[in-house]
């Protein structure tokens, strides 16, 4: 059973203008959380926040083919795949797991450790936004009542 | 008695949301409203964690522009801020797995009152 | 408990936690007052004599990471391994969403 697109016209047109402005201002709090509070769970969730809302206002048929159940459960492990990638390549740089010290991104350590931050919490962003958008959309396809009465 | 009020207010106030949240676990029949009352609970946890981290005169926990000796009587504590933004990520996934078994349970009894649950387990 | 009837139920409820509350607001008469400076938390010199982390994190984001932001540095710079742990709890949140909720579809059987 898929949830149809609203019937309010205003609803749908709002939707469609205001989600572009979230991605672009959860881009902004995800690259920005070295300067100002924020990061890449924060950046994460508003991505999540704003696909959940082109789902609830467009309906599901029109927003699946965009980003499908199958992208949001694979981009989840990716994330968590990137985070791991970036600490074991410590490894290949003679460092311990996340010493992001010594990976030779630049000359000067601090620079090093800071962007060894920013790619960590990209990997994060990437896993908040596609773990909840996977929930929301099993949570969305429940059937009615009493219906899997063989206690499965 | 005021004097305690006064220093303590914001401990006082963590204390009636815990009192608000456990009620909603314990007193309430339906299965939403406990997690609501769960929801709650893990809220008044976070903000008691914040609220021990708080230093008078101290801003938020980001360094100002062009102070060169970074003196840590002006800023916030950070470690509680970072310990409870994992807390937070943690309780919204635990009442997202929550909200999956409430559903899980809609679809196999019919109902989410837990005494009708009871009687048809 | 569950099939006392309402009127019985909810004050016995309210009884135990009002009993735990009033524990709660004597364990919280021996906390330190809201923005003590002085308070254990915001210490200098932990007892064993090496530096608390707080201070520690605070004095040292910037020079060693290059980033303003304190709390960020904690998360994953010093702390990195919580926050593993952490997005390794948001994926696995999502499979356990995914194992109660997606159902099978039904085997089909061919003939060949």
């Amino acid at each position: 059973m898929m949830r149809s697109a609203s019937s309010n016209l205003i609803v749908r047109v709002t939707a469609r203008f205001v989600a572009p402005v979230i991605q672009i201002f959860a881009l902004y709090v995800l690259f920005h959380g070295h300067y100002s509070p924020g990061g890449g769970f924060q950046g994460g969730v508003m991505i999540a926040a704003s696909i959940i809302l082109l789902r609830l206002a467009l309906g599901n048929r029109e927003t699946r083919p965009l980003i499908s159940t199958a992208v949001a459960t694979r981009g989840a492990a990716l994330g968590a795949l990137i985070f791991l990638a970036v600490g074991a390549l410590a490894f290949r740089y003679g460092g311990e797991f996340l010493d992001y010290g010594m990976i030779p991104f630049s000359d000067d350590e601090s620079m090093r450790r800071s962007h060894g931050i920013l790619l960590i919490e990209v990997g994060v962003a990437l896993a908040c936004a596609c773990a909840l958008t996977a929930v929301y959309d099993d949570l969305g396809e429940a059937p009615g009542r009493g219906e899997e009465r063989s206690g499965d | 008695m005021i004097d305690f009020f006064a220093e303590h207010y914001s401990h006082v106030c963590i204390v009636v949301l815990i009192g608000v949240g456990f009620f909603g676990m314990v007193g309430k029949r339906n299965l939403v409203k406990k997690l609501i009352g769960m929801s709650v609970l893990q809220s008044a946890i976070i903000l008691f964690w914040l609220v021990a981290a708080f230093k008078e005169d101290a801003t938020i926990p980001i360094v100002k522009d062009g102070v060169s000796p970074i003196v840590p009587e002006e800023y916030v504590n950070p470690l509680p801020h970072a310990l409870m933004l994992t807390a937070i990520v943690v309780a919204v996934v635990t009442s997202g797995v929550a909200i999956a078994l409430l559903v899980k349970i809609y679809r196999n009894y019919g109902t989410l009152e837990e005494d009708q649950i009871l009687e048809q387990l | 408990m569950i099939r006392m009837p309402r009127r019985i139920r909810i004050p016995l409820a309210l009884l135990g936690i009002l009993c735990c509350c009033t524990a709660l607001l004597f364990a919280i008469a021996a906390e330190p007052d809201y923005g003590d400076p002085h308070a254990p938390a915001h210490r200098e010199v932990s007892p064993g004599g090496h530096v608390t982390p707080g201070i520690y994190y605070t004095r040292n984001a910037l020079a060693e990471a290059h980033t303003p932001n304190m709390v960020t540095v904690t998360l994953a710079d010093y702390r990195s391994f919580d926050t593993f742990g952490e997005t390794t709890v948001v994926f696995c949140g999502c499979v356990c969403v995914m194992l109660l909720l997606r159902r099978r579809r039904p085997e089909r059987s061919d003939d060949s």
